[in-house]
């Protein structure tokens, strides 16, 4: 069975290098992400998964090496670059960071306020509602984060990070510290969010079960390297050292 | 000491070490300050958010305000009272507590008041945030943290504390004459004819502009703790320590610079006591 031809690269990583205080982090890192596809960045925790989504993001700049994103090279864009630029991305952050003063419906609304003030105020309820049915949630728009469990505050988050309708979605570790159930809803809800808007979205998780749940294509990061990239299949049957023992944590138990 | 041969800067003499982070945070400081500034300027113009601050610190603080400075006029009196009383010039009693409260008294305690309630809140809701990561999700939606979480706050300060000191001012005054007046038996007329003649406009309009300046730095401060903040809710704690104590120091030093300046030009004699 051979892997299908695979689209040209919505995010290129090429080989970029990080240092914090001196300590490497990121050691030549070269990923190719293709367009429409969900990719999994495995890795152990201090592996430099969150950095290297962070650099996709534009948030931090590599020491060396570039991060092409639809075309654009994010590493060298100015502050304003950035912020026209990150308008087509949304990120679900690990602790979703719902703004804990707004309810759910404002959070959701921030970004239609912030950048599309043409809108009325009864197209951005519309909206609102809409993304929050994409995540299966309903009746909780006058709710405040607080009010909500920590799955459905991630939902929140995810509709948040799509109302506007990005081409690619970033998700920070979604299912640590979820119980069994919370992390199957929410690997469904990164699943539907692929069907029903078909962006590109990339995960970073150590979480190998929900991993090989959700993804197209997987990437094993260790000692800042990517080491081993893939569909699930191969990524399972590979032969190179760190990944076996990482899998063989999961599988070897099932 | 071989392998000290790699070329690189010399480092810093030994007694400079107590100083290194004082410095570094300093820098780090003048830069926040700088971006902010900038970022006042930029648009949009987040004229709701100021509102609210200007809701929170101006219309917030009147109660508390108004009773420092109550306590302040009345005390001040009391001590006026006795201290003038030892050399007979208790006429000068009124004019004496109102150039004290005009020039350093409203402004300063004005400015006490507004670290504790506003510095405080400032540097704990932006820590949160930033532990949250909720300053990085803003920026990840393309929105200016700086524009949008310390600008209003900055400018709210700088307006809100010369209209403080105005109402601070007002009251104490009000209370100095209540003790000095009805309390101690001085004359009402000699009271208010002094401060008359010898406050000039200038002593008032010199402490609002001191309050302005002092609430906007010490704002600054309160939101660069925050915004720096790292670490989980303990580090939520030591900004907001570092945010009051670093505003008081704060407080006293540009108050003695600002005073410094503005003394420094040529100075008019005061009204005078003639008629």
């Amino acid at each position: 069975m051979s892997p299908p031809p695979l689209a040209p690269p919505l995010i290129d990583v090429q080989d970029i290098y990080k240092s914090f205080n001196g300590f490497p982090v990121l050691k030549g890192v070269n990923l190719k992400i293709p367009e429409g596809t969900t990719t999994v960045i495995l890795g152990g925790s201090g592996s430099g998964k969150t950095v290297l989504i962070k650099h996709i993001m534009g948030l931090f700049k590599p020491d060396r090496g570039q991060v092409i994103v639809d075309g654009e090279n994010v590493s060298a864009m100015s502050r304003q670059e950035l912020a026209v630029f990150r308008q087509r991305m949304g990120m679900v952050f690990q602790g979703a960071a719902l703004f804990d003063s707004m309810t759910v419906a404002d959070n959701v609304a921030f970004p239609l306020r912030e950048h599309n003030p043409g809108l009325s105020e009864a197209e951005i309820q519309e909206k609102v509602k809409e993304k929050l049915a994409v995540v299966d949630l309903h009746g909780v728009e006058q709710k405040f984060p607080a009010e909500l469990s920590g799955g459905m505050r991630k939902r929140v988050g995810l509709a948040r990070a799509i109302v506007r309708e990005p081409k690619i979605v970033l998700y920070d570790e979604p299912t640590t510290g979820l119980d069994p159930l919370t992390t199957e809803s929410v690997d469904e809800m990164i699943i539907h969010a692929r069907e029903r808007l078909t962006v590109t979205s990339v995960v970073i998780s150590h979480d190998v079960g929900s991993a090989f749940h959700i993804a197209d294509r997987i990437a094993m990061l260790n000692e800042g390297r990517v080491v081993e990239e893939g569909t699930p299949v191969e990524v399972r049957n590979t032969k190179e050292p760190f990944t076996r023992q990482f899998l063989a944590t999961w599988f070897g138990r099932t | 000491m071989a392998e000290q041969t790699t070329a690189g800067p010399k480092p810093p003499p030994q007694w400079l070490k107590p100083l290194e982070r004082p410095i570094e945070v300093l820098g780090e400081l003048s830069l926040f300050a700088g971006q902010s500034v900038a970022a006042i300027f930029r648009p949009p113009y987040r004229v709701g958010l100021l509102m609210v601050q200007l809701e929170f610190m101006a219309y917030g603080s009147m109660f508390v305000v108004g009773l420092t400075g109550l306590f302040t006029g009345m005390v001040l009196a009391l001590q006026t009272v006795y201290a003038f009383g030892l050399f007979n010039a208790q006429s000068l009693v009124g004019a004496t507590v109102e150039i004290s409260l005009a020039r350093e008294l409203a402004p300063i305690f004005t400015c006490i008041v507004l670290v504790a309630r506003v510095g405080s809140a400032a540097a704990t809701e932006l820590g949160t945030m930033r532990v949250t990561e909720q300053i990085d999700a803003l920026e990840t939606m393309a929105v200016d943290p700086l524009n949008y979480l310390v600008v209003p706050r900055i400018v709210s300060a700088a307006i809100s504390a010369p209209i403080l000191t105005m109402l601070f001012n007002a009251i104490a005054l009000f209370g100095a004459y209540g003790i000095a007046v009805w309390v101690k038996d001085l004359s009402p007329g000699t009271f208010l004819n002094r401060i008359q003649y010898l406050v000039q406009v200038k002593d008032i309009t010199n402490g609002l502009g001191k309050a302005s300046v002092i609430g906007f730095v010490v704002t600054m401060i309160a939101c660069y703790r925050g915004y720096r903040a790292e670490g989980g809710a303990r580090g939520v704690g030591i900004a907001t320590t570092q945010a009051v104590v670093g505003g008081l120091v704060a407080i006293f030093a540009i108050d003695y610079i600002y005073t410094a300046i503005s003394l420094s030009g040529p100075q008019q004699p005061g009204g005078g006591l003639g008629g």
